[in-house]
């Protein structure tokens, strides 16, 4: 084991920057996302614009020390827009050395490494699958090694609460916090009174947690190991109350808002599935918010589930990742022909199969859209940011009533965990979604007369004396809702659907051109979680005067109804994707335009650099 | 909307305009004439009424019934009427399902119908047979069976349903047949008077892919033989002028038959029905045989909540527990403000 570096006798310098890159990682059992909620908590204190990525193994606990079981959660804070979590960390704790072969090739040349020596037992080094000791072979030489033995000094630190051994040692993490909000100059208070609130039934664990983050900043502070400290100045949002808030807590928070801008309640059916799972822990919380969730007994009943409670007269939602949609898609074919409201959440994940279940991938554009038997088509809608999920629910929640239709909206595992800060909205402010309040006119109903404007049918729900009426999934006549199998007639309600859902696009926002110029030789257009890191890319270029620009689609299908005439107006058209060309596939064949695909396949979110090398590749091709 | 009235309600209240397509001579339509009989006497307004049915012949079912309906896709109608349930408890949902539609594609979501407990009426017309897809062996079919997918027998053994029902911890379980009339009728009210999942299995002759399948059961000249009607609280006889009875056997845990039942030596030795209990349900679900008779009646009910009083009774509970403001919510844990 190497001794700890010899004490300088120097003060540090403090250093103002405009945004850094901080990455924790550890062993599944360190506490190593529950430091990086806490360091998010107190970036969004400082008033610093933010963003987050936790990087978690499929496994609950893969086997202490290994690789496998490595656990990450990386932030990217600054004073000005911060759009991804960063490609590159500037700084990288490891907490023993599973966590330091994991991430190590990441880390910025020069950067920052605190590493935890006390992890680094012969042991340890073994089950890393390192040869030989890291911190003697000369490897890390090209960063700058803070090898600091973090496991003795919290059980020093923790002493006076005393605590058993297992327990002393689970305080690592709080005193690996102390010590890196000494380095980004942080107060201690938030994170004192969280640790109060959270172990409140348990003093002996509170004062241990709050004794470990005191001595871990007091390090920072006395040991003179650390030539600097940093400073990272407030951004500048704008005003308003604000919280950290990640995708899914966002999605679910939207939902909520959707059913009560309907006067309707919110019937959730849903089957635990990662990424989505967070949803419907969220959603059974708010019972007294007009939610009621069934946890259904697979993905199908779960979709049955919504169904008839939008049949019923409720927002019936589900919410699932690629697999339970695939699940599902028979059921949702049912509320296009029964013309239904119904809102799909998918959170997508890597496939196929079970795939990479906690890693992020786009591949469920296509899915989404034509994964059905027969033509069936449904409204897709696509979240960009955490915080944007929460309009997407809205938005969806608002064309599944008005037009009597299902809609998928698409996020993503990067989505789901990453977290942003978030203004909260007035919920007087966000759009009404009261339709269907009255019933249509009770002599001569049928059931499949349309609304000319929306081509929707009428929302009449059991119950509604006079108005008994019965449909299923056999066609239908295309106004009294009975059985069908009239060729004309179905042909009629087949271009009906279609109709129906292509008239959407005129109660759509256009398509506008998000930053960069409105023509040119080059546009980039993206759909998802890749808006932070094109928006970013797109924006460093424009600041270095290259000429390109970013669109991004929140609506997919169908396409608002400038899309075509906006891609003629780009000489070229590059499209970013995590998956094999999807969106470039609908855009070639849809608008007849030549699309350049990027696409990535690692189960990671594009970096901001990759998008940049793509975008300066296609000007100079 | 309008106040809701049960009066003057009549079988032509429920009856569409939809003429029937089962074949002639299918035991639906004996179903179906029964059902339109009870319907109108159950004092609830016809508009609060949904038929929900999945796939195969008696699935269509609700295009029949005068009342809201759902024709939905295979197996999955117990989560739809879930969720009809679950967004209105106000109504009274009824699923028309068969041997496939509910024990094969659709079986998971029958056993958590009914270990929920969802106020859900469930007809299971059983007629060991796949009718609307022409005659292939269904999870009901006898092992053996011959079909157009089994030539050479069927070789699955076959589900009792309320053996699996009451596996399930069904709060009510009950058999009747399509033709029994009045029996059928008066096991359905009894159905709909109970607040929970009421499983009724009504054995249902298919005449073109597997008739006279129930023949020896429902045959008229031998019916006082071979079925056996179970009423709580009354010692278990049949036969003719109720002259057999079954006992007890405690060696085997099985019920033997008891000739001269009618004898008063006999008469003491016979085992008296208990409906509520879930061990009296699962013996006489478990009767069969050469000469044995097939129980028929309201094998089992039990009180206990359903899933939506129990959601009803948790959203009170709740009421201080929880966030009841959309803002307050947005605010809980740590917020900041930017001037």
């Amino acid at each position: 084991m190497t001794a700890e570096p010899v004490p300088q006798q120097t003060a540090p310098k403090s250093q103002t920057i405009k945004s850094a890159v901080v990455r924790f990682a550890g062993d599944s059992g360190d506490g190593v996302q529950i430091l990086g909620d806490q360091f998010t908590s107190s970036t969004a204190s400082e008033g610093n614009d933010l963003a987050t990525l936790p990087d978690y193994p499929a496994e609950i606990r893969a086997p202490a020390g290994t690789v496998a079981g490595v656990s990450g959660f990386q932030i990217q804070f600054g004073s000005e827009n911060v759009h991804t979590s960063g490609d590159v960390p500037d700084v990288l704790v490891a907490m023993n050395p599973a966590a330091l072969r994991r991430n190590i090739s990441e880390l910025r040349k020069g950067g920052l490494l605190v590493l935890n020596a006390g992890a680094f037992s012969a042991a340890n080094i073994d089950k890393a699958g390192y040869a030989a000791n890291p911190l003697e072979d000369g490897s890390l030489s090209e960063f700058n090694v803070m090898a600091i033995d973090i496991t003795r000094l919290t059980n020093l630190a923790v002493e006076p609460a005393g605590l058993g051994t297992k327990d002393a040692a689970r305080c690592k993490n709080f005193w690996t916090l102390g010590l890196t909000y000494w380095l980004y100059s942080r107060p201690l208070d938030s994170t004192l009174a969280w640790i109060g609130s959270k172990f409140s039934g348990r003093p002996d664990l509170a004062l241990a947690n709050q004794l470990a983050l005191k001595a871990g900043n007091a390090y920072g502070e006395t040991s003179e190991l650390f030539h600097h400290r940093y400073h990272v100045p407030a951004a500048k949002l704008p005003p308003g109350d604000y919280r950290s808030i990640t995708g899914n807590t966002a999605l679910a928070w939207g939902l909520i808002a959707a059913a009560q801008r309907s006067s309707r309640q919110l019937v959730l059916g849903s089957y635990p599935i990662t990424p989505a799972t967070e949803l419907l822990q969220e959603l059974s919380k708010h019972s007294q918010l007009g939610v009621t969730t069934v946890q259904a007994e697979d993905e199908i009943a779960a979709v049955g589930v919504a169904i008839g409670a939008s049949y019923t007269g409720s927002i019936g939602v589900t919410t699932t990742s690629g697999p339970g949609l695939a699940l599902k898609m028979e059921a949702i074919g049912l509320a296009v022909t029964m013309e239904v409201p119904l809102v799909i959440v998918d959170v997508q994940r890597g496939g196929p199969s079970t795939g990479l279940p906690t890693k992020t991938e786009q591949a469920d554009l296509l899915q989404a859209i034509f994964g059905r038997p027969g033509e069936s088509p449904v409204c897709v809608l696509a979240a960009s940011t955490p915080g944007n999920c929460f309009d997407v629910a809205i938005e969806a929640a608002r064309i599944a009533t008005k037009y009597m239709t299902p809609v998928i909206v698409l996020s993503d595992s990067t989505l789901a965990n990453g977290a942003e800060p978030w203004k909260l909205p007035v919920l007087d402010d966000l759009p009404d979604l009261r339709c269907h309040q009255e019933p249509p006119p009770k002599d001569d109903f049928k059931p499949y007369r349309r609304d000319p404007a929306t081509l929707a049918r009428a929302w009449v729900t059991p119950g509604q004396k006079g108005y008994e009426y019965r449909i299923g999934g056999l066609e239908k006549d295309a106004l009294t809702g009975n059985v069908s199998y009239d060729p004309m007639n179905h042909e009629r309600m087949t271009e009906l659907r279609e109709a129906k859902i292509l008239g959407i696009s005129a109660d759509i926002p256009d398509a506008k051109v998000e930053s960069g110029p409105a023509s040119g030789q080059l546009l980039v257009v993206g759909w998802g979680s890749s808006y932070g890191p094109i928006r970013e890319a797109v924006e460093r270029l424009n600041a270095r005067s290259i000429a390109v620009s970013h669109l991004h689609l929140m609506h997919l299908n169908p396409f608002p109804r400038n899309l075509g005439e906006l891609l003629t107006r780009f000489e070229k058209i590059l499209v970013p994707e995590l998956n094999r060309g999807q969106l470039s596939q609908l855009l070639a064949a849809r608008y007849r335009v030549e699309v350049r695909s990027y696409n990535k396949m690692q189960g990671r979110p594009l970096t901001v650099s990759e998008i940049e090398e793509q975008i300066l590749a296609q000007l100079e091709d | 909307m309008d106040a809701p009235t049960t009066a003057q309600l009549t079988k032509k209240d429920f009856t569409t305009n939809q003429e029937p397509r089962w074949c002639p001579g299918c035991g639906d339509y004996a179903v179906l004439n029964t059902v339109r009989k009870v319907l109108p006497e159950l004092g609830i307004p016809k508009e609060n009424f949904v038929w929900v049915s999945g796939i195969g012949c008696s699935s269509r079912f609700p295009y029949y019934v005068e009342t809201f309906g759902l024709h939905t896709i295979h197996g999955r109608a117990l989560p739809i009427a879930t969720g009809i349930r679950v967004a209105n408890p106000q109504l009274s949902v009824w699923v028309a399902t068969g041997d496939g539609d509910a024990l094969s594609i659709g079986g998971n979501h029958l056993m958590h119908c009914l270990r929920r407990n969802v106020d859900i009426k469930v007809l299971l017309f059983n007629n060991r047979i796949y009718g609307l897809t022409k005659g292939q062996y269904s999870p009901t079919s006898e092992l053996g069976k011959v079909t157009k997918t089994s030539p050479s027998g069927s070789i699955d053994s076959p589900i009792d349903p309320l053996t699996l029902a009451i596996g399930c911890g069904a709060t009510f379980v009950a058999r009747s047949y399509d033709v029994a009339g009045d029996h059928l009728a008066e096991t359905l009210k009894r159905a709909a008077n109970h607040r929970g999942t009421a499983f009724v299995e009504i054995l249902q002759n298919c005449n073109v892919f597997n008739d006279g399948a129930f023949d020896a059961i429902t045959n008229r000249a031998t019916v006082q033989d071979r079925q056996l009607r179970v009423e709580h609280g009354r010692p278990l006889r049949f036969g003719p002028n109720q002259s057999r009875g079954l006992r007890l056997n405690s060696r085997t845990l099985s019920l033997d038959i008891v000739e001269n039942a009618d004898d008063p030596k006999h008469e003491s030795e016979l085992f008296v029905f208990d409906e509520s209990n879930p061990l009296h349900a699962g013996l006489l679900a478990r009767l069969s045989g050469e000469g044995v008779p097939t129980p028929m009646g309201v094998l089992h009910q039990v009180r206990r909540p359903t899933y939506e009083a129990r959601l009803d009774e948790q959203r009170s509970h709740n009421a201080s527990r929880q966030y009841t403001s959309l803002d307050a919510l947005f605010r809980s844990g740590h917020t900041w403000r930017v001037d």
